[in-house]
């Protein structure tokens, strides 16, 4: 006896046994990724008064990471479509395409990790706080050289929403003798930027792991396609749901991270 | 059927026992690793015990061994207390994630499920594969933590922080590390579980013709599918409170060793508490619904009656399945959350006793009227039911805020849980054992040697957990590593509410009673062992002469298990049914051979 219903859906279910498997493996995503929303909203609900960061992410660049996710999606569905109408090269087509765009996404998430961890919030010894992007940090050098700015009262840093995205700030040479404290804007820095690396690492270790599945399917799929193409396009369909499942979770980080 | 046959026996040893894909290999595999990890988990016990009852003696004849093995924690042979926290938090975490969940729901429902409901495989044989392997990743992970420099997680088994990420070891990491790979595994193990049901039930198995044990592993693995990502969501963030120094759970103006610690804070040690709950309680749900099946099976097979209220008891799984996850906050009353919030979860734990009273009820009255055979497997059985009562009914006061306040973190929680889980569960995992042994090897247990194990252990696990009722209402607290020597009436005379030395004395008592049923298991594992090659042969394929599809099978079943696709004509229990000429009708059983002219019951030879 082989198992039955690997590609024929069951009539009395109407599915075949992988896509109930992916939408169960999708529930307990969900379930994964709602905890961490939850542990977002208690942790801000918890922080005190003007102590929550706005304005600490490029809207921008997230808007335009935003946009390729969901065109990916749309040229997921476009691939799947394209094995069901029998046209392999358009599938082809359509998967290389939402293969770069996964890696597009990737690289600007990159980028903006690179952009958070080059920030430093420097605590010097008469009480000030240089806050800004790293330009010259030699160890053997007396003065560190960051593009920002200085404020007196930690609270002026956490809201920024005011300000443009791409402001340009002064050079500050600041002596290493008067620095009490320097830090970078990793995980460690406060909750927010905990939660923010948290929550988009374990996103894009989604998008990579989706594009891993996408890319077998892409390099390796003639095979199947020749001999068994329902089986294939299963395959197409089932590594698509998951596709999309990440790129709704894409759809709640960024307002939830970005814009308020 | 041959062509699978011969192809089985071609794949080599690796691929027939090691990397199988086949669902009994891997239930097989499943078992005895978790029966491994289940005396495990118990020695870690009795040494404890040891500790308890003669805090800071040398452990007699294995002292210098665990000296040689944990380094200086056990120096000359004494179980420290920081060992006794070690001991104490993987105790809990080998017994929960390593032994019982991969026996219950892992080892007997991979074995059993397909093959009840007619299916060839699981949905996902290499899903069910990398399932096992991910458990036994996540085991090596957990044994290798107990010779890291400094030990294994000594943070008990719910690992609260800011305890658990402060405790400056590497064990706690190796904890989270391996949490997840049994997080990982019993989440797929969940996936194609719950697939397979819906999927590959035989022509005519519809929902309501499952048997009681399928429907029970059915909501257990979606206990474990929605149930553990929180957990894994909070194993990640403690992670990173270790590794990366984030703050999740790690409150602002925390201080370790009486220095603040450098951190950003802002962070919420009730998080953890509340995401670890959110799991642990449907946990205790996995440990208790595939026992509560196996029982069901029993109980209908040994008093050659059909289950009394068979949808009740349907129902009430699944009742139990959706309450259990708007209760866990019941074991947190003393964290300070609000009598409102108290007062919602109070309300839903009692309501949660209910479709367990209708299962426990319809358990009981199965019994009534019926003949009752009474071999091993139903011994348990029938010590299961007021066991678990037992451990139920004194559930009860840990449920209403006001007794908890007293009885919380006592030893009376201890022996609460302890009753469900140890003579509760684990009973019905020995039941299931002497039940299916004669189908995976064409053999019975010995029956004399069962029945040694059955009362020996019965005796000894209520002298065990009966007088931790009387410590913990007496005020004795749990996780002391002197067992409360400290707050007792003999070191400190006169002190208002000390512990008297009746109470301190039955530490002694537990302790041998705990040896006695340790050394009451010996015949269990002989056995198990000796059964395999010289049992008495089973009669039949269907030695229990039982309705469900498992016994139906040849035996024990080939790669893809039945001779013919099963079709399935009735309900799981067709036990007794007038003018029949046998007392059982087996579900696949065709219609036009069933009353009058039925045919001889088939005897095949075991293969």
């Amino acid at each position: 006896m082989d198992i039955p219903y690997t590609v024929a859906p069951r009539p009395d279910t109407g599915l075949y046994n992988a896509k109930v498997g992916i939408w169960l493996f999708l529930a307990s995503e969900v379930m994964l990724f709602g905890a961490l929303f939850s542990s977002y909203i208690l942790l801000r609900v918890g922080a005190p008064e003007g102590y929550w960061p706005h304005g600490w992410l490029n809207v921008p660049v997230g808007t335009a990471n935003t946009l390729v996710l969901i065109t990916s999606s749309i040229t997921t569905v476009m691939a799947w479509a394209s094995c069901k109408m029998n046209q392999f090269g358009r599938f082809k087509f359509f998967h290389a395409c939402t293969i770069l765009l996964a890696l597009t996404f990737v690289c600007i998430k990159s980028y903006e990790y690179h952009d958070k961890f080059t920030h430093y919030e420097i605590v010097l010894k008469d009480g000030r706080i240089a806050d800004g992007h790293i330009v010259e940090n030699n160890p053997k050098a007396d003065h560190v050289v960051i593009a920002g700015h200085y404020v007196t009262d930690k609270k002026e840093l956490y809201d920024l929403s005011g300000l443009s995205a791409f402001h340009k700030h002064a050079e500050l040479s600041i002596p290493r003798e008067q620095i009490a404290d320097m830090e970078r804007y990793g995980p460690w820095h406060n909750t927010y930027l905990a939660i923010y690396f948290t929550l988009t690492g374990l996103h894009a270790l989604h998008v990579i792991g989706g594009a891993i599945v996408i890319s077998f399917l892409w390099f390796t799929g003639r095979k199947m396609w020749e001999s068994d193409p329902e089986r294939f396009t299963n395959r197409v369909e089932v590594s698509g749901l998951f596709w999309h499942f990440v790129d709704l979770v894409w759809i709640f980080l960024f307002p939830v991270l970005y814009l308020i | 059927m041959h062509p699978h046959e011969a192809h089985h026996e071609d794949a080599g040893f690796w691929r027939t026992y090691v990397f199988s894909t086949d669902h009994k290999v891997i239930g097989i595999q499943y078992g005895m690793t978790a029966l491994c990890f289940l005396l495990f988990g118990f020695c870690l016990m009795m040494l404890m015990r040891w500790q308890i009852a003669h805090p800071g003696e040398a452990v007699p004849v294995i002292g210098p061994l665990l000296a040689a093995i944990m380094g200086p924690v056990a120096a000359k042979g004494i179980v420290s207390p920081d060992l006794y926290n070690m001991f104490g938090a993987m105790h809990g975490t080998i017994m929960v994630f390593l032994a019982i969940v991969p026996l219950a729901f892992a080892a007997f429902g991979n074995y059993v499920v397909p093959l009840q409901i007619g299916a060839p495989d699981m949905a996902f044989p290499r899903v069910n594969m990398a399932s096992y392997q991910a458990y036994v990743i996540g085991g090596v992970i957990m044994l290798t933590s107990f010779v890291l420099p400094g030990g294994p997680a000594q943070a008990g088994w719910t690992s609260y922080s800011p305890l658990a990420t402060s405790i400056p070891t590497d064990g706690q990491t190796f904890w989270i590390i391996g949490m997840v790979c049994l997080i990982t595994s019993s989440l797929l193990g969940a996936v194609n579980f719950i697939a397979t049901i819906i999927q590959l039930r035989a022509p005519g198995m519809t929902w309501m013709r499952l048997p009681f044990f399928v429907w029970a592993q059915f909501v257990t693995a979606f206990l474990l599918l929605l149930a553990f990502p929180p957990l894994e969501a909070a194993a990640i963030m403690q992670l990173m409170d270790r590794v990366a120094h984030t703050s999740f759970f790690l409150p602002t103006g925390l201080a370790v060793g009486g220095n603040l610690a450098h951190i950003s804070g802002g962070g919420s040690p009730l998080l953890w508490q509340h995401l670890f709950w959110f799991l642990a309680h449907p946990e205790v749900y996995v440990l208790i619904l595939p026992a509560m099946g196996i029982v069901g099976e029993i109980i209908a097979n040994n008093t050659r009656k059909p289950l009394w209220g068979y949808k009740s008891l349907v129902y009430s799984v699944l009742t139990i399945g959706f309450l259990s996850f708007i209760v866990w906050a019941h074991h947190m009353y003393l964290t300070g959350m609000g009598i409102r919030i108290a007062t919602f979860f109070q309300t839903t734990t009692i309501i949660i006793s209910i479709p367990s009273v209708i299962i426990l009820t319809c358990m009981f009255i199965s019994l009534w009227g019926g003949s009752i055979r009474f071999n091993t497997p139903m011994l348990f059985v029938m010590a299961f039911l007021p066991m678990f009562g037992i451990g139920g009914l004194t559930g009860l006061p840990l449920g209403f805020g006001y007794s908890d306040i007293h009885l919380h973190d006592t030893y009376y929680v201890i022996a609460h849980f302890h009753y469900i889980v140890a003579p509760g569960t684990i009973f019905a995992l020995f039941a299931g054992i002497y039940y299916w042994f004669p189908k995976i090897t064409g053999r019975m247990m010995n029956e004399f040697w069962g029945r040694v194990h059955f009362w020996l252990s019965l005796i000894f696990m209520n002298f065990i957990f009966q007088p931790m009722f009387a410590q913990g209402m007496a005020g004795m607290l749990r996780r002391m590593a002197d067992g409360g020597a400290n707050y007792s009436q003999a070191r400190t005379p006169g002190l208002t509410g000390g512990l008297s030395s009746t109470m301190m004395g039955l530490h002694t008592w537990i302790l041998w009673a705990a040896i006695c049923l340790g050394i009451a298991q010996i015949p269990f594992i002989i056995n198990l062992f000796w059964s395999i090659k010289h049992g008495q042969p089973a009669k039949s394929d269907n030695p229990w002469q039982a309705t469900t599809l498992e016994w139906q099978t040849p035996t024990p079943p080939p790669h893809g298990n039945f001779a013919h696709a099963p079709q399935v004509h009735r309900g799981p229990y067709e036990y007794s049914v007038p003018d029949h000429d046998t007392d059982f009708t087996p579900q696949n059983e065709p219609e036009e051979t069933a009353p009058g002219k039925r045919r001889p019951i088939p005897e095949h030879a075991p293969a």
